[in-house]
């Protein structure tokens, strides 16, 4: 692989109806890097991750570029996507008690997408379960698989999903508040697992998070967003000490450890 | 003590199957003052949602006691609550199953305000309290999103004119970006309707930004309390230590948080 990014987002932009939710997005990720997209609620991050996948309301118009390697995503048929989703692009969402299916077990659901993209036999794909849950360092691997979504606690779950969304070895990684729900022990953990097998595996990630300590443990580059438009965007250190748009200032300035007074 | 909530020596006890005894909240003495803000942390399964379901009356204690205002905390059975212990109001995590789906906010609302009428604010009064417009009131729970249900449920919460609220993590369902929005207002709603507030979360940041007073639990004991920039910045217990260690500090270095031992 060269340097390239994996996934290049030019100039793209969302309609609903009269509303701009997205306007002119640009944002490139790397392999191997983690690439943060902050801001706060309704900024649009969230939507700029789900357009990637083609997952935007039905009624939203789309314009722009999304380029996954040489291939173009913006008007891509659904069909095409789906062969995409999950295999080349994986996501990683914010509550693992949602994203999984609570009456299947989790063998089934690990197994499950890797049978229909990667064409493995029920044993190979099986062996593979496995193999995913231990990178992962969910404790007794075989076991987990015949057990259901409600026996495991939140971490644990999370790194099922994870494992999961790595199943087919996607070339983009979008992690959608990935800690949120969970305890900052637990939140540490997986942390690290996430920078690790970023590092590892190449993977270039998209972590989406409000939280700019989570941002601060793990990005490597910081794009902050606000009503739907870029307004900053650098390396890590840069953004966070020495931010150059009022807004990002605003945001770090109203982190507990920067301020004197709460202004409650 | 008679005023507002104390808590002596409480624990509680699950049975589980093959009799065995889970005890998730263990000698737990706590004490609420009127007005004061409250902030109770712990990772998940240290008890600090049973001790909140303990104070509403929802489990039953298997030593130590309870009192409210000066009357003892019953476990609520089929009948209506003792009047003085309306008084205490639980914001619950789930702001999906906690509003009846099939009746309309100004009549849910209004059902609160008849437990202490004359002493809350208007409906109208209220949903201005948490930022909804009047025309809230007309519309269903199904209407609206997480955040603005969880504004609706902290106003249902209110409208009975409390003394004391209490949140059990009610901001953990929300949106990210808004928990901390949402922190803040149940704080200032609180106060203004001179109630106090118990707020659990397991987020120390969000707990940080909003309480006087945190207290840490962990394996069902409180293992720290006191003033809360005290704690954050001068704690006194190796496992407050390494719980304010795991949050991660938004200082550019690209350090990752540490682990538990």
């Amino acid at each position: 692989m060269t340097t390239s990014p994996a996934l290049q987002i030019e100039d793209l932009s969302l309609r609903i109806g009269s509303r701009q939710i997205l306007d002119g997005v640009s944002l490139a990720a790397p392999p191997g890097e983690v690439t943060g997209l902050a801001g706060e609620s309704g900024s649009g991050k969230t939507m700029t991750g789900m357009t990637v996948i083609g997952l935007q309301p039905p009624s939203a118009r789309v314009t722009g570029s999304i380029r996954l390697g040489d291939r173009e995503l913006v008007g891509l048929p659904e069909k095409e996507l789906n062969r995409l989703r999950g295999n080349e692009i994986a996501v990683v969402f914010q509550d693992p008690t949602a994203s999984l299916h609570p009456m299947l077990s989790i063998g089934s659901q690990l197994t499950d997408h890797m049978r229909y993209h990667l064409d493995l036999s029920r044993s190979d794909a099986r062996a593979r379960a496995l193999e995913l849950l231990e990178q992962v360092q969910v404790p007794e691997p075989a076991n987990a698989l015949k057990r259901y979504p409600h026996q495991f606690s939140g971490g644990q779950l999370q790194r099922i999903a994870i494992a999961s969304a790595l199943a087919c070895e996607p070339r983009v990684l979008i992690a959608d508040e990935p800690t949120t729900a969970l305890d900052v022990t637990v939140q540490a953990s997986i942390l690290r697992l996430l920078r690790g097998l970023c590092d590892d595996l190449g993977l270039a990630m998209i972590l989406i998070t409000h939280d700019l300590g989570v941002m601060s443990a793990v990005a490597d580059t910081i794009t902050v967003m606000r009503a739907g438009q870029v307004v900053e965007h650098g390396p890590r250190a840069d953004v966070i000490q020495r931010p150059q748009h009022d807004y990002t200032r605003s945001l770090i300035d109203a982190l507990p450890d920067h301020q004197e007074a709460a202004g409650e | 003590m008679s005023d507002g909530l104390a808590l002596d020596n409480v624990s509680v006890t699950y049975r589980q199957p093959g009799g065995r005894r889970l005890r998730a909240v263990h000698d737990v003495s706590l004490a609420i003052e009127p007005g004061e803000v409250v902030g109770l942390v712990g990772e998940s399964g240290c008890g600090k949602s049973t001790l909140a379901r303990a104070i509403c009356g929802l489990e039953s204690l298997s030593s130590g006691t309870a009192s409210f205002e000066g009357h003892p905390i019953t476990r609520l059975g089929l009948r209506r609550r003792p009047t003085p212990l309306l008084r205490a109001q639980m914001v619950f995590q789930n702001p999906y199953a906690s509003l009846n789906p099939r009746r309309r906010i100004g009549a849910q609302l209004e059902d609160g305000r008849r437990i202490h009428p004359g002493r809350a604010p208007s409906v109208v009064e209220l949903l201005d309290q948490v930022g909804l417009e009047s025309s809230a009131a007309q519309r269903f729970p199904h209407e609206f999103s997480g955040g603005q249900r969880q504004r609706i449920a902290i106003a249902r919460a209110v409208a009975t004119g409390p003394d004391l609220l209490i949140g059990d993590e009610p901001i953990a369902s929300l949106d990210a970006s808004l928990q901390a929005r949402i922190a803040t207002l149940m704080r200032s709603v609180a106060l203004d309707a001179g109630a106090s507030l118990l707020f659990i979360s397991h987020d120390l940041s969000v707990v940080r930004l909003i309480a006087d007073r945190m207290v840490v639990m962990r394996a069902g004991e409180i293992v720290e309390a006191g003033p809360t920039e005290q704690v954050w910045s001068g704690p006194q217990q190796a496992y407050t230590k390494r719980l304010l260690a795991a949050i991660p500090k938004a200082d550019g270095r690209g350090e990752l948080p540490q682990l538990l031992p």
